[in-house]
């Protein structure tokens, strides 16, 4: 399945009008094809554009210029193969977890048994046995973006989107989720879109890392990254690619707008 | 007991009662509290009011007017609350004019109320429906606002069409605070319905009981009603926050 453009994105702008009716450019001509199971992080600074791409991608904004396409079908609204976890405040917390993790497929009609099925699945996948009746008020953060993530595997998407999904969560608890989510990855063989903005993160997880430049936001350059999982932070071939990455964001042609 | 210093003032309040009241020995100001007991604790009985029916008959009329105020009120204001709370265009078209109503107290609408709906139950219903109305829709508008952005996206993301979000989302989030409107609507309501018996041509009802009692100088059958709608308030009261703690808890425990 290697080698076959899966989620292409074909010269993407968006540009906002302020409420003082100021143009203001977000995306400029992003050009970008992702293969099947390819992990990919999105890396920027803030304000660069990426959450807006990935939104553009889900479906939940429509971009100025440009088209997505999904196995060579056009994408101008939510799309059920594509599926967003957002950073944080995605769960309703009138629901279970278990009621969480099903609303995808309750949304989609699935009948009451298959969903059991379907959602003890993911709860073993994600480890949140136990947490089944619990409400999220009563999660950790960490809790809560398993929660998120089961939620949106229940729904078998072929592509997940994920908008700095553990930017809110503290350091330790941060690795933790990036080795399990890498493990999930394997299993479920999902294309995953990842934005982040800490370089850590995207050499720690991506096939290919994404540079965007600070807004307008353009594709400054892409790296590929082969070295095996899991990755040692600490070795030395993970410095090597880490300070690359960094001394390309510092280089004027990326760091500039 | 937990609390001994809760009840220390109401038992304080009863005791000055009943010694000034023994002292004045007049129950057409201050009657004996046997006698106001006599009434609260007789509650079928017909002996006390009158000709009005007892006191059970009296508060059943009043609890059945604010019903149909209270769900008229709220099968209005509620769907019209979404509305506005959805959508910019509702909510410029409506708010002017509820800006306008909003401060005119529901007991101001009475003259007019009479000359629309003369003597009877409309006049009733419609003052309680006054009452409810506002608190209803300003918390519905608020509840529906209050909803968090991410909460509808992720539902479009999943694919939700319109009716499913509403059902799904909008509504249960909204619920909590829409469920505060509907108990300070009632609470509104209650007050409204007292003051409404007193219209012309009302016959029943704890409202009109504690001013005919007056008339008759039944000092100790206007206490027991005062009691009697005090005590009502409070069990709806309660009933509101039980459901409240039950079904919508999320609310205040969520971070």
């Amino acid at each position: 399945m290697k080698n076959i453009a899966n989620l292409s994105l074909r010269d993407i702008s968006k540009t906002f009008t302020s409420e003082k009716g100021e143009k203001i450019e977000s995306l400029s001509s992003i050009s970008l094809d992702i293969e099947n199971e390819e992990f990919i992080c999105l890396l920027g600074p803030s304000g660069c554009g990426k959450t807006t791409l990935l939104r553009i991608i889900a479906g939940l904004d429509r971009p100025s210029t440009g088209s997505i396409n999904l196995d060579g079908y056009g994408i101008d609204r939510p799309n059920p193969q594509i599926v967003m976890i957002f950073q944080e405040y995605s769960l309703y917390p009138w629901r279970t977890v278990v009621a969480n993790i099903g609303f995808g497929l309750e949304l989609r009609k699935v009948p009451a048994q298959e969903r059991h099925l379907i959602i003890k699945k993911y709860i073993e996948i994600v480890g949140l046995e136990g947490f089944e009746n619990s409400y999220p008020y009563e999660l950790s953060g960490g809790m809560r973006q398993r929660v998120a993530v089961a939620r949106a595997l229940a729904v078998d998407p072929s592509v997940l989107l994920m908008d700095e999904p553990f930017g809110a969560l503290d350091a330790q608890t941060r690795n933790l989720l990036q080795q399990e989510l890498l493990k999930i990855w394997e299993k479920t063989k999902k294309t995953i879109v990842f934005v982040t903005h800490s370089v850590d993160e995207a050499v720690y997880l991506a096939d290919r890392i994404v540079v965007l430049t600070p807004r307008p936001g353009r594709i400054c350059e892409v790296i590929s990254e082969d070295s095996p999982r899991p990755r040692d932070r600490t070795s030395i071939e993970f410095a090597k690619v880490r300070r690359h990455v960094l001394d390309l964001i510092n280089q004027p042609k990326c760091s500039l707008p | 007991m937990k609390k001994p210093l809760y009840f220390f003032l109401p038992v304080l309040i009863l005791i000055a009662w009943e010694i000034t009241a023994t002292f004045i020995n007049n129950a057409f100001i201050l009657p004996r509290l046997e006698s106001i007991l006599a009434v609260l604790l007789n509650p079928t009985a017909t002996t006390y009011t009158m000709g009005t029916g007892s006191l059970i008959d009296n508060a059943k009329a009043s609890i059945i007017r604010i019903l149909l105020g209270f769900l008229l009120a709220a099968v209005i204001a509620i769907p019209l609350g979404i509305g506005m709370g959805r959508s910019e265009f509702v909510h410029e078209f409506f708010d002017s004019t509820i800006q306008i109503l909003r401060p005119i107290p529901p007991l101001a609408w009475v003259p007019l109320t009479l000359a629309w709906f003369k003597i009877g139950i409309t006049s009733i219903v419609f003052i309680i429906f006054i009452g409810a109305f506002f608190p209803i829709l300003l918390n519905t508008i608020d509840g529906v606002r209050g909803i968090k952005k991410t909460w509808a996206e992720v539902a479009m993301n999943l694919g939700a069409h319109e009716r499913q979000l509403m059902g799904k989302v909008i509504l249960p989030g909204a619920a909590p605070t829409i469920w505060t409107g509907l108990r300070v609507g009632f609470g509104v309501a209650w007050m409204c319905v007292i003051a409404a018996e007193w219209l012309p041509g009302t016959t029943q009802g704890l409202g009109y009981l504690i001013l005919y009692a007056y008339n008759f100088g039944q000092i100790n059958v206007v206490v027991a009603g005062m009691v009697a709608i005090g005590l009502i308030g409070i069990g709806f009261d309660v009933l509101f926050k039980w459901v409240e703690k039950r079904w919508f808890g999320w609310r205040s425990l969520e971070r």
